[in-house]
């Protein structure tokens, strides 16, 4: 890093930082531990390591399945699920002056929902449902923007506007596709999709996603300075030199794919991309600089902790999407009515 | 650096909204621009932000027309300071001012140290280097104003555009923040501000520019063109001019009970 002058809120931000990564290091380690096989933490790294390293076997075959082929895909794609969803909320705030936008907020969920509902509608195995629902969750975000684009007047609403309106449409075709799915499989599967979850992942499906979300997190992390421009007055930034309709095309874009990619592997989560950034600002405040690493943390670490509820708590799992929202909105209520309301 | 404005007209569709508006403004200068509401200063301040397109004239900064500048190169010589607004997100005073500097970096650029020392020059320049860790929404509106004028200078532009800043503002902030902008004019900074107190302009601007119906109904010095009869018609009040000791003084009128 280069040498900078003495700055508190950096300090700060870098130390929370640390903290927060150190946490899901933890969390990290922690979760392979729990499930329904025993395997001891230490045990855990060994198992780990030797992927890296030519470590001496003290596992049984049992352990290195249970950790390597069933425990370790599903951890990481919570953890990227989490981070896309909180890095593309983040991003959705800014370009929306908006603390209350969502990564649904431009109809990516009700795209990638209907997209799902349709691959499963018409008998597809788990793969061809996630390319389907990227596919219709990029389609209507890009049909959102060049709606919105048409219409004169200020940007930021009229996106607002045609993200509203396209999401309904969507919605209702999820709807009708699922009056007209078989009921005795085709609609269980759909309405499963829709609550969200992270059972039976395995590593090509984390592959599948961390390609689109590398590609959107990339440009949203390189711009993240930018993107605080976005939230100033439209005047104000194109006086500064900022040319805002480019600028946020490309993270518009990126906080699309980031939240396609989730969506279409996981189903729909919702809250995730609300409150964490929220909590993100309490923590180092609203520069997208420090924010948006910060958010992807601990993204990362909420959605890893509540799905480690959702497959312990009960013999049958939760689905994540359930939980989250158990979660999510009680902490919005109560921001909603605290006294201090500085959001 | 020299602003000119020649022969300005703008219309939102078949509504004309400025016409043939012509004036400059001199390095060094304070120009007032004054009106009442909806005569066509925020028009002509978009216009001037390249935000609109206007239908004829030409807007020049140092003989260069605006409409052949990048918005990076407009930023290089114009800086806008708004009008106090209560902004989304509460970023430090800090990285307020800092965002002053986009234009000096490329896309993919963070500020560096250098960027922090010239946010940190522009604080210092307006007296609220003691503000700087302090989060911008809970400022007072006068802290906010310094801040937002910080924030233009850190973007190092000649040409300082700004929006009724005192409008919001108490009785001395509003003064203190308009003897600050006639000190920055001193050290050389062209400054175009827009009023609604016409004592503002009288006290404070080197030059004033009346604007009504989109017209410009005066331009030159405020005590030589600020009469009554102008009053009269941009307001429809009676006002009475005061020379004191201090400049002139706008009274209204009073009626026949001695009150206003």
């Amino acid at each position: 890093m280069k040498q900078k002058p003495f700055c508190p809120a950096d300090r700060r931000a870098a130390l929370c930082i640390a903290a927060l990564a150190a946490a899901l290091l933890a969390l990290f380690l922690f979760s392979f531990v729990l499930g329904r096989y025993d395997v001891p933490i230490w045990q855990v790294v060994r198992i780990l390591l030797s992927r890296l390293l030519p470590l001496e076997q003290t596992w049984t075959g049992n352990m290195a399945t249970a950790v390597l082929n069933v425990r370790l895909p599903r951890i990481l794609l919570a953890c990227l699920v989490g981070g896309a969803l909180s890095a593309a909320g983040t991003a959705y705030q800014a370009v929306f002056r908006n603390p209350m936008a969502a990564p649904d907020i431009l109809g990516a969920s009700s795209g990638a929902c209907f997209g799902a509902a349709l691959a499963i509608l018409l008998g597809a195995g788990r793969l061809s449902v996630t390319a389907l629902a990227f596919a219709a969750s990029l389609a209507t975000v890009v049909l959102v923007y060049a709606i919105a684009r048409r219409i004169r007047g200020n940007q930021v609403v009229n996106l607002l506007l045609s993200g509203i309106m396209i999401s309904s449409l969507f919605s209702a075709g999820t709807s009708y596709i699922k009056l007209v799915a078989d009921p005795s499989n085709q609609l269980p599967a759909i309405t499963y999709w829709l609550m969200g979850s992270l059972s039976g992942t395995r590593m090509q499906h984390v592959v599948f996603a961390l390609i689109p979300m590398a590609a959107g997190a990339l440009p949203l992390l390189a711009l993240r300075w930018r993107i605080n421009l976005l939230t100033l007055s439209e005047e104000e930034a194109r006086s500064m030199g900022v040319n805002t309709t480019a600028l946020r095309l490309v993270v518009i874009l990126s906080a699309t794919v980031l939240t396609a990619a989730s969506v279409a592997a996981a189903g729909m989560i919702g809250w995730v991309g609300l409150v964490i950034p929220h909590l993100g600002r309490k923590l180092v405040g609203s520069d997208c600089r420090r924010l948006l690493p910060a958010a992807m943390l601990m993204g990362a670490f909420f959605l890893l902790a509540v799905d480690n509820i959702s497959r312990n708590l009960l013999a049958v799992e939760i689905p994540i999407g359930i939980l989250t929202a158990f979660v999510g909105a009680p902490f919005f209520l109560y921001l909603m009515t605290r006294k201090e309301h500085v959001l | 650096m020299s602003l000119s404005v020649e022969n300005l007209s703008f219309s939102y569709g078949a509504i004309p909204v400025l016409r043939e508006v012509t004036f400059t403004a001199e390095k060094g200068e304070l120009l007032s621009v004054l009106g009442p509401n909806g005569v066509g200063k925020t028009t002509l301040f978009r216009c001037i932000l390249g935000g609109l397109t206007p239908a004829s004239g030409r807007i020049t900064v140092d003989g260069a027309a605006l409409t052949e500048l990048t918005p990076r190169q407009r930023a290089e010589r114009i800086a806008y300071i708004p009008q106090i607004h209560p902004p989304t997100f509460g970023y430090t005073v800090l990285d307020t001012v800092l965002m002053g500097v986009s234009r000096q970096l490329g896309a993919l650029g963070l500020p560096g140290a250098a960027q922090v020392r010239q946010a940190e020059e522009a604080l210092e320049q307006v007296g609220a280097s003691h503000l700087r860790e302090r989060n911008f929404t809970r400022l007072s509106g006068g802290e906010q104003q310094l801040v937002l004028i910080a924030r233009a200078l850190a973007q190092r532009s000649e040409v300082l555009v700004m929006d009724e800043p005192t409008s919001a503002l108490d009785y001395g902030n509003q003064l203190r923040i308009l003897q600050l902008v006639r000190r920055l004019a001193a050290q050389g900074y062209t400054v175009v501000l827009s009023t609604h107190n016409p004592q503002h302009a009288l006290t404070f601007a080197h030059r004033l520019l009346v604007l009504l119906d989109g017209r410009s109904a005066a331009l030159g010095r405020p005590a030589d063109v600020l009469t009554p009869a102008l009053m009269e018609r941009l307001y429809g009040v009676q006002v009475e001019f005061l020379h004191t000791a201090s400049g002139v003084v706008l009274a209204p009128r009073a009626e026949g009970d001695g009150h206003v």
